[in-house]
């Protein structure tokens, strides 16, 4: 251990393992309104313009969404579109290769355009699992329950019921390309316990198994009849008749030039917005979620759903500081780990909804319980020792390979020593209103993924954003080939962007001429300001 | 993982892509580029040590040794050098693991250079996560590729194995084959998944699922106990 570690372990309490207090409803429904930040009035803006105008929602959405284009008006098209294709998918993460996989098996021509490769996203750093109820005495019933109890009944039932009677059949489209999943000793998939959760219902693959799953998809979708275009974020959409989506503007980050593509629909599947860091968390968020596809279809007056609603994971790495954000998989309280503030005590069971779980640790800490860390943050102990005391020797090391060689990388052995924690910002609960078949509010585009909102309510239960990418994924992929063959053919000087014309003169009058920020920003900058 | 904020103050030197600079020591070879004002675009994606794009070759003071990390998991040490090696150039094997007949022969055919390999090694030294690559390369020409599987299990596709590799392989995208056709074809479909999808397909579950789709919000929240 290097001296830093080794003097922050030096300070830490004897633990006792006296288990906490049991919530009743009305204890969860205070922690949440005290302590989460969705519940908190600091950082709020009240959005003014467009279709959300009147929710209150964290001041980097309303930047977001509220913002002026990349592209300075007047917005004239080029003469001839650089691409012409059937159906544009913006994003490569698990939504967005699901999506076109399925689409071009159906003869469809796709074009994925995305920010960085195929595959950097938040999916390949997935560590937990996929819920699919497949235990004796669970089902897709109860797992639609579990959801509906976890999401605070806010969630849309037709799009959860679609998530838990068609996630096993994907899930056997993921077994057919060859993706491994943990087994048991009978060959059965290995059920895991994640929070909130009434049955074992998690499919993993260790700690890996986003890595598991973005590994073999991209194989398949390289060797696929899609046009892939890797370093191309689209920046704006592109409208056509009766207000329909057209196609996209990408920027093509090497070139530094943009490229128009036409397009008979469009789906978006450009994930979260983990790195516009609302409220100043650190995030567990791959380096482009910046909410990109929010911004681009909320210009075009595209509808949003719990966009106010956001999931701070309550087990990211606070120390050392290099790490912050890095996610702590909740399995590893599903098979037993334990938390402590300060004092060695336990303060919340570990198995309550990540909001809970969340908003007791910042309880914890802005009450003075938190231990603090070097850099003057604060955090609580997370315990995997009591992992292997329970389940036997080399448990954790089993289970959970990526933690292990992740932490001792920094100097910490998390079979030994725990591991201190903080909320991280995690997921967009909501996002784009969507239904079954993946459609906005705007005809011809369609979103999958994070992107998209209503399906987990305003609490995400773990395991079901994995689902949600191929059972969605799917289905967007598959209205998008219907779509673009029922679409009347139109030309491209039907195409432009008046509507980023109109949002800018409905910003400017709302904000009386002040300067908007201006977005999607792409990327967080982490440059030193004065280098 | 941004660099807002440093438990050290002390500075080292380092050199990155040929330049010197001085960047507070407990940053990772990432947030170095930052502090310098590059802008990282090729050679970064998850910043959590598990998408592979951060590939990175350096060398520490007083050592001859060319070593290799990802960038946004490696601490920066007071004479450190490196550079990113953000893309490796491979040959890809174009298949679909689904009309294999034949895997353990077809890896042959796919990758017909999986059999040089000369056994030096430094596949495995090389590589970041650990993993034992000469091993799986040898398993996977000898049809064990259930071996393969379990030795692979981390790999993060980084390629740096590639970048080694005497006799020009691309040892990460074996292993991807071979796990892949361990799972596709080799492994029994899990019983568990057959019997729900079973009765999904006889449509067990469809009357109550769309009872509670027929219920009020009001009902469908009192049924399934939503609290808060």
């Amino acid at each position: 251990m290097s001296d830093l570690v080794d003097s922050f372990y030096a300070l830490m309490p004897e633990f006792d393992e006296t288990s906490p207090p049991a919530l009743s409803p009305d204890d969860r429904a205070r922690l949440l309104e005290s302590f989460y930040p969705d519940y908190r009035p600091e950082g709020k803006a009240t959005i003014r313009v467009g279709p959300s105008a009147g929710t209150v929602v964290p001041e980097e959405i309303a930047a977001l969404l509220e913002s002026r284009s990349r592209i300075e008006g007047p917005r004239p098209l080029p003469d001839h579109p650089d691409r012409d294709v059937d159906i544009l998918i913006v994003g490569g993460g698990g939504a967005g290769i699901t999506a076109a996989l399925h689409a071009a098996e159906q003869g469809a021509g796709v074009l994925l355009a995305t920010k960085l490769r195929v595959g950097d996203s938040n999916t390949v750093m997935a560590e937990g699992g996929i819920q699919s109820a497949l235990g004796e005495g669970d089902s897709p019933v109860d797992h639609f329950r579990d959801t509906f109890r976890g999401g605070h009944g806010a969630n849309d039932p037709a799009l959860l019921s679609v998530l838990v009677q068609e996630g096993p059949r994907m899930v056997e489209w993921l077994i057919s390309r060859g993706i491994l999943f943990d087994r048991d000793p009978q060959g059965n998939l290995s059920l895991r316990k994640g929070g909130g959760t009434s049955r074992p219902r998690l499919i993993s693959a260790k700690d890996y198994t986003g890595l598991e799953l973005i590994r073999v998809l991209k194989e398949d979708v390289v060797n696929a009849p899609v046009e892939i275009l890797e370093f191309s974020p689209a920046v704006e959409l592109l409208q056509g008749p009766g207000g329909a989506c057209a196609g996209a503007v990408l920027w093509d980050l090497d070139s530094r030039k943009y490229l128009y593509v036409k397009a008979r629909t469009v789906i978006l599947a450009t994930g979260g917005t983990g790195r516009l860091h609302l409220g100043g968390f650190a995030t567990s968020n791959h380096f482009g979620a910046t909410g990109d596809g929010l911004c681009m279809a909320y210009r075009m007056g595209a509808k949003l759903v719990h966009i106010d609603s956001f999931q701070y994971h309550p087990t990211g790495v606070i120390f050392p500081s290099e790490m912050a954000g890095m996610l702590i998989t909740e399995a590893v309280r599903g098979a037993g780990a334990r938390m402590y503030n300060r004092f060695g005590r336990r303060f919340v069971n570990e198995l309550e909804t990540r909001d809970v779980v969340a908003s007791a640790i910042i309880r914890e800490c802005s009450e003075g319980r938190g231990v603090p860390t070097p850099s003057g943050a604060s955090g609580v102990y997370l315990d995997l020792a009591s992992i292997d005391r329970e389940a036997g020797e080399g448990t954790v090391a089993k289970r959970f390979p990526n933690i292990v060689k992740l932490m001792t990388r920094h100097q910490v052995d998390p079979t030994k020593f725990p591991i201190l924690v903080y909320p991280t910002l995690h997921y967009q609960n909501g996002g784009l209103q969507t239904d079954q078949n993946g459609h906005t509010s705007i005809p011809n585009l369609l979103v999958a993924g994070e992107a998209s909102g209503g399906l987990h309510g305003t609490n995400r239960l773990m395991g079901n954003s994995l689902l949600e990418l191929f059972v969605f994924g799917r289905r967007a992929g598959l209205e998008a080939v219907k779509e673009s063959r029922e679409r009347a053919p139109f030309s491209w000087k039907e195409v432009s962007m008046a509507h980023v014309d109109h949002f800018e003169q409905s910003l400017a009058r709302e904000f009386e001429g002040a300067d908007r920020p201006m977005a999607p920003t792409l990327f967080p900058d982490y440059r030193r300001k004065d280098s | 993982m941004d660099n807002s904020q440093k438990e050290q103050e002390t500075m080292v030197h380092v050199s990155i892509n040929g330049r010197d600079f001085e960047v507070p020591a407990g940053s990772t070879m990432v947030q170095a580029m930052w502090y310098t004002g590059h802008e990282v675009i090729h050679g970064i994606g998850c910043l959590g040590g598990v998408c592979g794009a951060c590939a990175t070759v350096y060398r520490v003071k007083g050592d001859f040794r060319l070593r290799n990390a990802l960038a946004c998991q490696t601490l920066v040490q007071d004479g450190m050098s490196f550079s990113m090696l953000d893309s490796y150039p491979i040959q890809r094997a174009h298949y679909d693991v689904a009309h294999l007949s034949d895997p353990k022969e077809e890896l042959f055919t796919f990758y017909p250079e999986s059999a040089t390999c000369r056994n030096c090694n430094a596949c495995t030294e090389v590589c970041p996560q650990g993993i034992d690559v000469r091993d799986s390369v040898w398993r996977a020409n000898f049809g064990d590729f259930k071996a393969v599987a379990e030795l692979t299990m981390s790999c993060v596709m980084c390629g740096l194995c590639v970048s080694r590799c005497i006799a020009e392989m691309a040892p990460h995208e074996i292993a991807l084959y071979a796990r892949r056709a361990y799972g596709a074809k080799e492994l029994p479909f899990p019983t568990n998944l057959r019997s729900r999808l079973n009765e999904i397909e006889k449509g067990i579950f469809s009357r109550e699922i769309d009872r509670l789709l027929g219920l009020s919000p009001d009902e469908l929240k009192k049924e399934c106990e939503v609290k808060s």
